[in-house]
């Protein structure tokens, strides 16, 4: 059978985030290329922050879900040449996101100002009467903000 | 491309991350409000996976392995500037500390985002992303506590007054300026300190906060040669205590 990158995307599909697991790292958009030789898969990869101590689980997670489909050769290679921002998020992983109680990014023109991170919309009732408690929260990608309406706490995953 | 100029700059400034995302993380359970204590963590979080980052790069020149740089030098050997060694001190302290450094190195990597060593421009574009947030946190703090009560502008002025000297100190002239310029891997410290100091200047006009007259302070030079105050050395000793005890340790 001929391997092609759909078919690597697809079975991708099935790696999550460690810290969202219903989000799929092609989803997140930190799956940058892929390039298949012969039956050796070389698959780029690029952290949404530098400091993402969830990189190699992600990395053994690629290898073992192709493994699994008979690709013995795979290698991960971590590369800031594509450098992942929040945009990269793909509309099914926006979705996804806000199910999961967590507030997608705002799409933003890659200069993030404090103004885009108030009047997040809510994920639990949709209400933008909303207001930003800290931009830093329990992981290095997530904020912190309160809905005035429904009175919830909520995280944002926050743009970059 | 002229390499011994190239690692000066990484070193210099992965030291700076390392030893900076080190104190941030002496908040850890500390902090005043909940939200401090999980901004510093995150902040420190940012800055030593930064400084991993750019101990890989080294490593890539052909350095040392990340870890083993990062955990088996001495205080000597280091290449910060002295302001991120000092202890935190209270909170006003720490926070003008984050106020001044964090402004240099967000402008630093701006700066290196037109490095022409392509990995580092990649490199700084990512990081210059991440640092906005911790500059944000700061100016919001500085800006808030700055002109709230007399106590407040009164403990921030002290602490600038303390820091400034050592804040100089970032900009410290490598002895390789000329090569880095000519060669467009960096912009050279000058430009750095004039667009630190327009930019500083900027937010401390908005406060009750007054900055001194620059240039009759006495910068506190030597951290880039490895130099350093007596805080260092127990840092590094701290910092690596667990490392030394089996460093051929697998994690």
């Amino acid at each position: 059978m001929q391997i092609t990158e759909e078919q690597i995307l697809e079975w991708l599909d099935a790696v999550k985030d460690p810290e969202i697991p219903v989000l799929s790292l092609v989803d997140l958009g930190v799956i940058t290329d892929i390039d298949i030789d012969d039956h050796r898969v070389r698959v780029t990869m690029t952290p949404t922050f530098v400091g993402c101590p969830a990189i190699d689980y992600m990395k053994q997670d690629i290898t073992d879900v192709l493994n699994s489909y008979g690709i013995d050769h795979v290698d991960v290679e971590v590369s800031f040449e594509k450098s992942w921002n929040s945009n990269m998020i793909t509309d099914k992983g926006r979705k996804a996101l806000k199910d999961f109680g967590l507030a997608p990014p705002p799409k933003h023109n890659l200069i993030v100002d404090i103004d885009i991170l108030e009047n997040i919309e809510c994920p639990n009732c949709g209400s933008t009467n909303t207001v930003l408690n800290t931009p830093f929260g329990p992981t290095a990608c997530r904020s912190i903000h309160h809905c005035n309406d429904c009175k919830e706490t909520f995280e944002q995953f926050k743009p970059v | 491309m002229n390499e011994t100029a190239l690692k000066e700059l990484l070193y210099k400034m992965a030291d700076d991350q390392l030893i900076i995302g080190h104190r941030n993380s002496e908040w850890t359970g500390m902090g005043p409000l909940l939200e401090e204590d999980i901004a510093f963590s995150s902040m420190a979080q940012d800055k030593v996976g930064q400084s991993h980052a750019l101990y890989q790069m080294l490593h890539s020149l052909g350095e040392s392995e990340p870890d083993t740089v990062a955990f088996t030098r001495n205080a000597e050997q280091f290449h910060n500037c002295t302001l991120t060694e000092l202890p935190n001190g209270e909170y006003d302290f720490s926070l003008i500390r984050h106020f001044l450094f964090d402004t240099a190195e967000a402008i630093r990597f701006e700066l290196l985002t037109e490095s022409s060593y392509a990995p580092l421009a990649q490199l700084a574009k990512k990081i210059q992303g991440e640092i906005r947030y911790h500059t944000m946190h700061a100016n919001a703090w500085i800006k808030q506590l700055g002109s709230a009560t007399e106590e407040s502008v009164n403990r921030l002025q002290t602490s600038l007054e303390k820091a400034l000297p050592y804040a100089l100190g970032i900009f410290e002239p490598s002895p390789y300026e000329q090569e880095l310029i000519a060669e467009g891997i960096f912009a050279g410290e000058e430009v750095l300190k004039e667009k630190w100091i327009s930019r500083i200047t900027e937010i401390l006009s908005q406060t009750s906060l007054q900055l001194p007259d620059l240039s009759t302070l006495k910068p506190e030079f030597g951290g880039r040669t490895g130099q350093h105050t007596e805080h260092l050395q127990p840092l590094v000793e701290e910092m690596s205590e667990v490392f030394r005890i089996d460093p051929g340790a697998e994690w």
